[in-house]
């Protein structure tokens, strides 16, 4: 049986501190910027201009099916080659980060847009023509009839979403980027105690999802007898 | 951006010496993604069916074990649960089992790991969609069961599981989607499925785009298959008198 020591542990936690905000800055990032490409996605596959649908349709079904290891591996790929050759920055700059972020928003965009999509077909056929009949634009009743009330019944999903979305984080790994879960298995290999540190770990993500999930189920349930 | 395209690189012998094209390499990923998704995803149907099940009977103690096991997996991401059942999983073993399995063949540890994770990620799944399937019937129907004689167990053998099962195929085909995207995660263990061997083949042929376009373009005609396949499966089960029924 094996005999733990987790002694490696209390001293490496400015580290792996350092890696959780790596894991938080990418969550934030690719959250925030996926709500914000996944609506304009959304709108574009709802709108009744066909090239725009078929974009927005063809981006969303591309994304989907391909494994996220593979789009982070694309990304570590492009990126640093497209910044490269657009800003004439040296080669070899570290770009890893970057091109994580960049990844995760772009790939998580087209989970968001679903989800997104869905929340909009949600509001009642109603809306949109009274705020037309009150002579409202497409764009005026979309900003500030339809959406308003997609996005209010939407949160919980989306916030599940970022969840998994900062499970998923993990999978930087591939880069070899000191991510939360990167620097818990760098200190558990130096020191020889991987057991130990990728016990740590699990137990962290385990109590942060679990709490995260519990408070948005909370919520659910408010705005389910609201 | 100069970059010079070889879509010939494929039909090259590799560079190890042996007969094999690059072309197989990429075969042999494939048939490591989709012998590991495949065996996965039976255990993770047994599973899930077993642990969704739990979660609606009315005893206490069994249906927050079965609610413990679906929050346990659902909350720790796959990357680590792989990492756990690889590197941890041989140490907590009892010792003679646990030195079976570090001699082994790699290969041989490396897909039993990735296909326990897989199986017990997914089956955590399967098991939410399966309890969603069991709690979407009309009470009338569980009441209807026992009020003919059936004991519990014979009510959810005969009556619920066979109407849950036809209404939970459309959500499991986006599962098993999902089991054959997750399986890409198994090349961080060094498993040589499809993604492993795209990495590879980066390595072996300095041809980055290529191989990456090859690889994604795989996991796309395997994305279509399985849809195909499950839609299949949908028309021929679905339920008369439901949404999308006949």
């Amino acid at each position: 049986m094996h005999e733990f020591d987790w002694s490696s542990i209390p001293n490496a936690l400015p580290f792996l501190w350092d890696g959780m905000k790596i894991s938080l800055e990418i969550t934030l990032s690719a959250v925030v910027f996926g709500i914000v490409w996944g609506t304009l996605l959304a709108l574009m596959r709802l709108s009744s201009i066909t090239p725009l649908s078929w974009f927005a349709a063809g981006y969303v079904n591309l994304f989907r099916a391909v494994p996220l290891v593979m789009v982070l591996l694309w990304f570590f790929l492009i990126v640093p080659h497209l910044l490269e050759s657009l800003f004439g920055l040296p080669r070899g700059t570290d770009m890893r980060l970057t091109s994580a972020i960049a990844g995760f928003a772009l790939f998580e965009a087209a989970y968001y847009s679903e989800i997104i999509r869905a929340g909009i077909q949600s509001v009642p056929k109603g809306q949109m023509a009274a705020a037309s009949a009150l002579g409202m634009t497409y764009g005026q009743a979309m900003r500030l009839v339809v959406l308003p009330q997609a996005f209010r019944n939407m949160v919980p999903l989306l916030l599940t979403q970022g969840i998994i979305l900062f499970q998923d984080t993990s999978l930087v790994y591939v880069s070899a980027l000191a991510d939360f879960f990167g620097a818990a298995y760098k200190v558990g290999d130096r020191d020889g105690r991987l057991v130990e540190l990728l016990l740590f770990a699990g137990a962290v993500y385990f109590v942060l999802c679990f709490a995260a999930s519990r408070v948005v189920r909370h919520y659910q349930n408010k705005m389910k007898t609201a | 951006m100069a970059y010079n395209w070889n879509w010939g690189v494929f039909l090259q012998p590799t560079a190890t010496g042996d007969d094999s094209t690059y072309l197989d390499w990429m075969f042999h990923g494939l048939q490591m993604t989709i012998g590991l998704s495949l065996s996965a995803w039976l255990i993770a149907l047994l599973l899930g069916a077993v642990v969704g099940v739990l979660r609606t009977v009315p005893n206490r103690w069994l249906s927050g074990l079965a609610t413990a096991y679906v929050e346990v997996f659902r909350n720790i991401p796959l990357l680590v649960q792989l990492f756990l059942w690889y590197f941890v999983m041989p140490e907590l073993l009892p010792e003679d089992l646990g030195n079976a399995f570090k001699q082994s063949n790699p290969i041989v540890q490396q897909f039993l790991s990735s296909m326990v994770c897989l199986a017990l990620f997914t089956s955590a799944r399967v098991a939410e969609q399966v309890r969603s399937g069991i709690n979407s019937l009309p009470p009338g129907q569980k009441n209807a069961g026992l009020a003919l004689g059936f004991t519990l167990p014979q009510t959810y053998r005969h009556v619920m599981l066979p109407m849950a099962v036809r209404l939970i195929v459309p959500p499991l085909t986006s599962e098993f989607l999902n089991i054959f995207k997750n399986s890409a995660v198994c090349s961080t263990i060094g498993l040589l499925e499809l993604a492993a061997q795209g990495r590879q083949l980066v390595d072996y042929t300095a041809q980055p785009y290529e191989s990456f376009i090859a690889v994604t373009i795989a996991y796309l005609l395997l994305n279509v298959v399985v849809m195909s396949g499950m839609r299949w499966v949908e028309v021929h089960v679905r339920v008369p008198g439901y949404i999308g029924g006949k």
